[in-house]
Parts: structure tokens; sequence; C-alpha cells
């Protein structure tokens, strides 16, 4: 979260609940809905890393607003975050690990965990199918962004099968 | 009530015989589909999938077992018994289209209902209603290959369908299409299924496996796996993003 909030504020200062919304507009329904709370949490260690300031804006009526802006080093945070290519793919596999370790105690069987596990894969699939229905198609991002998830899904249920042929 | 199931599978086998060596493809499978549903199978290839619905269809002879077709045995048909069976009872859509590349998309579509001894009149009213459903009314006196590969799969759905069969089979039938093409096949496949079409399917394509209302895992020539797709429970709001989060 640190990083996309630094490169909302390097486009224009802005407060927390504006930041919020702005991941929401430009991710669509399909991006993890950031707490508001969390928002703050993160601009909050910004701020104590020195990688934004704040500033209190006076309201007529209503408790005083914090707007947040980049500072020089969180700049540079951003450019170095942009410069750097971002981590592959994970080998920290959660069904992975339970599919390795959990026969060995005795409590499960492996074809009954990836029997198990393809069928709730295909249970996101449809779910993704149906956000993409609902999303706006005008919406690029928030499109790509499930493309990319069912890419991932399809590559895991390959995966499965693979797990299956091998290890079972 | 009982009703016929559509498909009954009773421990169906196939083993190949071509060089010195048996090679079982499919090894006692059983499976029932009722009406109205839709089946998706999956598999790592050479795990028997297609030759299994090869076999449903007729289109591969068995080596034991038994297969009924919407109440009727067929497994002990000969060739020709089978033949007619197919062209009332059953559509298949295949991998790569396997439309009669000389004949226009129209006569494409006929053809199975006039082999089925519609009349030229009924035919040509089912291959318009199919084609404008498709939205492929304007290709209608096209050659095959002057359409793209999603259209083509297109009209291969449309002549799948043309006879009403009880059962549609299909073979990776977007196997060979991009994403596009792809939701296009996908939407058509979901909108049969909703008005009531059985469906039998073999894809590795998890978009395509994840409408079924079952989903049967085959390896090494047996069922492994049969069992309904669980709708997940709708969490009021962030559910997609967790899908994403968890997986993107």
């Amino acid at each position: 979260m640190r990083l996309p909030l630094l490169a909302l504020l390097a486009k224009e200062p802005a407060h927390g609940y504006e930041l919020k919304q702005a991941l929401e507009v430009t991710f669509g329904s399909a991006y993890p809905s950031p707490n508001i709370g969390q928002i703050y949490v993160t601009l909050g260690r910004l701020e104590k890393d020195g990688f934004v300031r704040a500033v209190d804006v006076e309201q007529s009526n209503r408790p005083n607003k914090k707007v947040y802006y980049l500072t020089a080093a969180g700049r540079e945070a951003l450019e170095a975050w942009v410069d750097e290519p971002t981590e592959g793919p994970r080998v920290r596999d959660e069904f992975f690990m339970k599919l390795v370790l959990a026969p060995l105690t005795g409590i499960a069987d492996r074809m009954a965990l990836v029997n198990r596990q393809r069928r709730h894969y295909l249970s996101l699939m449809r779910d993704l199918d149906e956000l993409a229905e609902r999303t706006d198609p005008g919406n690029r991002v928030a499109r790509l962004l499930i493309e990319g998830a069912m890419l991932h899904l399809q590559a895991d249920l390959d995966w499965l099968e693979r797990c299956q042929e091998d290890l079972t | 009530m009982t009703t016929t199931p559509v498909i009954k599978a009773v421990g169906l086998v196939k083993i190949y015989q071509t060089g010195g060596l048996p090679v079982p493809a499919v090894r006692g499978v059983d499976l029932v589909v009722e009406p109205g549903e839709f089946v998706a199978i999956m598999g790592p290839s050479g795990s028997g999938k297609s030759t299994f619905v090869h076999m449903l269809g007729g289109l591969e002879t068995r080596t034991s077992g038994e297969i009924w077709l919407d109440g009727k045995r067929a497994d002990t048909l000969s060739e020709s018994g089978w033949a007619v069976l197919r062209r009332q009872k059953v559509g298949f859509v295949f991998q790569f289209f396997n439309l009669v590349a000389n004949m226009t998309v129209a006569d494409n579509v006929e053809l199975p209902a006039l082999l089925g001894g519609a009349t030229p009149r009924h035919a040509r009213e089912r291959r318009e209603y199919l084609l404008a459903e498709l939205g492929l009314e304007e290709r209608a006196g096209a050659a095959p290959g002057q359409l793209s590969g999603g259209e083509q799969q297109r009209v291969a759905l449309a002549r799948a369908l043309a006879n009403h069969p009880r059962l549609l089979l299909a073979d990776e039938p977007t196997g060979n299409l991009d994403s596009r093409n792809t939701r296009d096949v996908l939407k058509l496949l979901g909108k049969v299924h909703r008005q009531g079409q059985t469906i039998v399917l073999v894809t590795h394509d998890a978009r395509v496996a994840s409408m079924a209302d079952r989903v049967v895992s085959l390896l090494d020539g047996q069922i492994v796996d049969d069992a309904p797709i669980a709708r997940l429970q709708r969490r009021p709001a962030g559910t997609a993003g967790d899908i994403v989060e968890l997986h993107g």
C-alpha cells in the first residue's frame, strides 16, 4: 500500500479519503478496497519515514483535515520503486505446502485435496466471470486486473493438474 | 418422479490395440447425466477424456461397458445405427470446427437437419433462427474459410444445435480460440444451457469449465472426482477483491 499511495500523492496532494476513492475508481471493484484506517496508518508511517508531510487545512463547521503531500525523499522512494523490476511468481504457495505436508501427518489424502482445490478454483473463476460482467467495459484498468486474475487462476489449475499427475 | 438420464455410461472401457501392446485409454467409467445438466470433463492430456466423449457420441467404439442415450441402449448398435441415433440426438462441437469447406455457412448448418429428415423449409427456418441467435445472419452466404476462427466455431455450434439434440457434446471447443472469441462461444453455451440444453464438454479452460454445474476429473482413464461446482458464499463487500488479492 505504501508505494501506490506515494504514486497518487506524486500526482497531487490529497487527504486520506481522497486516496481511498482514487484507488477504488482507478482499479474498479476487482481491487480489494482498502479500509480507511489502513490508509491513515500507512500515511502515518510514511510521514514518520519522511516520505510525506501533512498540513492541516481548516474547514468551516468541521474538524481540520490533514492534506498529505510528497517530500523529496518520498519522490526518490517512488522513483526507486518504479525503476526496479517487480517480484516474479510466488514459490510460497499455501495450497502446495498443504498438499506436500498434510499427507505426511496422515490427516489428509492428496487426491482429495487436489480435487477439492480444483472445484474451489472453478468457483473462483465463476465469480471472476460474474465480476467481469458487472464491470464497466470502459474501465480498462479494472478489466485488465480481472483478466490477470483469470490467467493466474488458469495457471494455478494447470499446475494443480501436474501435481495430481506426479504426487497422487 | 424419475427422469430418464440423457446419458448413462456403465463400466465403460476403451483399449487401443495399435501395435503390439494393448493401451488402455478409458478404464471403467460410470457416468450419469440428467436432462439439463452441464458437465465439464477435465484431466491431463492422455487421461482419456477425449476418447470418453467420443465414445459417448458413438464416434469411437467401446471395448466393453454400456452406453445409454436418452434411455436407449446405444453401444450395441451397428455403425449405421449409431449414425442415425446421433443425427437425432447428439450435436458435436470439436476443437477444429470441422465445417464442410466447399459449402456455405447456411448449408453447413442446414445439412444435419436435412439428413435428419426435416423438410427444407423447416431446416431453413431453424438455420435462420440459429444464425441470428449467434449474430451470424450476415455470414450465411459465406464460405467457412472466409470466417474468423471464432465465427467458424459459432457456426459449428449452430450446426450442432440444428436438430434440437438431446445432448450437446463438445471437445475443447475453445482450444483454438483467442480470449475474445472464447468469451463469445462461452456466452452462447451459457445461453443454450439456461434454455435447458444438456451439455457434456471436455476442456482444460477454467473459464469454460466454471460455467458447468458439475466437474468430472479423469486421471489415467478413471474418474477421480465427480462433484458440483459450489457457489461461493458472497460476503458483502470485497469478495472479488479477495480473489484478486489471493491469486493476482
